[in-house]
């Protein structure tokens, strides 16, 4: 049974490191961030079999891909609150010779990251060439991905959906992180996308929805179920309904803070409405990152 | 002057199929994934021994780049098959951040590169790839000249860590090259010596570079041709050897000029060994309807037109 007051606190925590990372560097994505908290902590303690240390190869356990990068800010957050790399190492975000490029990658070794993503509607694609090697290796484990709505407005999303269930993709759960707002506004205004249930279901995936994406004991729950609708033949989508800005009331309900810091004031009008849990992350940056004055 | 045998035309992509039969046999991990073009890519042998790691995705290349590397999480090693044009200008971007970004052992495998798809026409030929392909940083760049280099070449990649970009063709070529040959990913080989000129050519250009010194070689002209399998990492070591020795260099290749293996090498010489050098290649065009041997010679890929590239720069020694 999950210590659910332990894990309220940890997302807490985890708002906390998005405000205080963005705002450190004036830039990066707080909104969508605040939005998937919630799954993020969910994932990381409650629904992957993984294991503590990292190899890049994740054989015998489950993997995690984010194919929507630009939320980098909670899944750095999660990540080293999960005892992949220092806590201390997020006060160098997108900072010059940090591990945490704006975006996710590889390329720095940061453990954690099987991909680099951030350009948009690559991770369906990467999950089901992770999740066909699962199956070829006799690998029980299962392969998690989320996207973001606006993102299937990618081509490349449909190339692979149409795989995954045309090749029985089943040991792969797609969570499309349902918030409605893109960065130029609602997705609906953007560019509209109907029906996506029904849309994945005419490809022929299982698809659930997690009706409050912001609710903790909800995406728990919700994830569980899912998991135990893999290996039925059909891959499963997970359409987590979330509020971008979630927990910080003048940054919900709206695209405005999809790719914008808050200022001083704001930060602190912030961190106040998600009080202190775990401590705040430490000032000290790590000794391989210099920062220049 | 050596002479070197056709010993019976062959088409380099059944060189690709042929190797990546053999893989399969002795390489487990080896995986193979096709967008619709199963037989243009020889592939059909792989497949059918061994369905299980055979990977048909359709018309959708940017899914199968995607899904290449996916696979190689968990130790697979893939290789990726279709025209060059869909494998490289098509999914640039799924190579850019998924593959090379990502450091990923995918090896794109590439047929009917350059202008030899003949009447099918620019839409489906390209010559631009090597130059896209060798942009990305990591990126190894190969083009081979024959069946049974194109053969040892699949396999040695296998065992090499990394992205690979291998480039074939699509018509029968002579075969020449030693059927045992010990593929060196990097290493160029030295096929003729000569003192008066160096002819550094790739893929099917190599044919076509030694005919021209045989022709040269008639006029007391002693040209020494290296193949450049590897583009990228260039064998700096090998060329500069040469160019110090003949003072001058025509490079060959069925590519554009711009951004192909003669670029590489004028930056190479640039900054260490400055030489005049003439390059064989297209002039910033798109490639048309024709023949395969039409093209060539319209485009002037061929060996009169390296026989007058190397009159020219000896002139300007």
């Amino acid at each position: 049974m999950a210590d659910y007051k332990a894990l309220e606190d940890l997302v807490i925590q985890v708002r906390r490191d998005i405000l205080r990372q963005v705002h450190k560097v004036n830039s990066g994505h707080p909104g969508g961030s605040l939005g998937c908290t919630e799954f993020f902590v969910a994932l990381y303690n409650e629904i992957l079999e993984r294991k503590d240390s990292f190899a890049m190869d994740g054989k015998d356990e489950d993997i995690f891909f984010l194919s929507n990068g630009h939320i980098s800010p909670v899944f750095y957050s999660v990540l080293a609150r999960s005892g992949y790399f220092p806590v201390s190492e997020l006060n160098t975000f997108r900072l010059l010779n940090s591990r945490l490029q704006g975006h996710p990658t590889t390329h720095e070794g940061l453990p954690g990251i099987r991909i680099a993503s951030g350009s948009l509607g690559q991770g369906i694609s990467v999950s089901i060439g992770a999740a066909l090697t699962k199956k070829l290796n006799k690998d029980n484990h299962l392969v998690y991905t989320l996207c973001g709505d606006g993102e299937l407005q990618e081509g490349q999303n449909w190339e692979a959906i149409m795989y995954a269930a045309g090749n029985g993709v089943d040991n792969l759960i797609v969570t499309v992180d349902l918030n409605g707002q893109q960065i130029d506004g609602s997705t609906d205004n953007v560019l509209p996308m109907g029906n996506i249930k029904a849309k994945f279901e005419a490809f022929g995936w299982d698809v659930m929805d997690i009706e409050n994406g912001n609710d903790l004991k909800a995406v728990i729950s919700g994830m569980k179920k899912a998991k135990e609708k893999t290996g039925s033949g059909k891959p499963i989508c997970v359409l987590l309904h979330t509020v971008m800005g979630n927990g910080v009331d003048f940054m919900m309900h709206t695209h405005d803070w999809h790719g914008k810091a808050p200022d001083d004031q704001q930060l602190e009008n912030a961190l106040s409405q998600n009080p202190v849990t775990l401590g705040i992350i430490s000032p000290t940056p790590s000794p391989s990152i210099r920062i220049y004055p | 002057m050596k002479k070197y045998t056709d010993t019976g035309k062959k088409d380099t992509r059944s060189g690709f199929g042929d190797g990546l039969t053999e893989l399969g046999k002795k390489n487990e991990d080896v995986v193979a994934l096709c967008a619709d073009l199963t037989g243009s890519l020889k592939m059909d042998d792989f497949k059918k021994n061994h369905p299980e790691r055979f990977f048909q995705v359709g018309i959708a290349e940017a899914n199968m780049i995607g899904m290449a590397a996916g696979m190689t999480i968990g130790g697979k090693i893939p290789f990726t098959g279709t025209f060059a044009n869909f494998s490289t200008g098509r999914v640039y971007d799924q190579i850019r951040q998924s593959v090379a970004y990502s450091g990923k052992n995918v090896k794109i495998c590439a047929s009917h590169a350059g202008l030899t798809l003949g009447e099918d026409g620019a839409t489906h030929q390209i010559l631009e790839d090597i130059g896209l392909m060798k942009m990305l940083p990591g990126m190894t760049v190969i083009n081979t000249c024959d069946y049974n280099q194109t053969k040892a070449a699949t396999i040695a990649i296998a065992d090499y860590e990394g992205p690979v970009y291998l480039r074939f063709g699509r018509p029968k070529v002579a075969n020449f090259t030693p059927e045992d040959q010990n593929f060196q990913i990097g290493k160029a080989v030295l096929l003729q010596e000569g003192a008066d000129v160096t002819i550094i050519a790739t893929g099917h250009l190599v044919w076509e570079a030694l005919q021209a010194a045989e022709t040269l070689f008639e006029k007391g002209i002693h040209a020494e041709v290296i193949n450049i399998h590897t583009i990228k990492p260039l064998d700096d070591e090998a060329i500069l050897k040469s160019v110090k020795k003949t003072g001058c260099v025509v490079t060959a290749e069925e590519h554009n000029f711009l951004g192909g293996l003669g670029e590489s090498v004028a930056r190479l010489l640039s900054t260490q060994h400055p030489a005049p050098q003439e390059l064989i290649a297209t002039q910033d065009t798109f490639g048309e309807s024709g023949t395969p041997e039409q093209l060539m010679d319209k485009y002037g890929l061929n060996a009169s037109a390296i026989v007058n590239a190397v009159n020219k720069v000896i002139a300007r020694k």
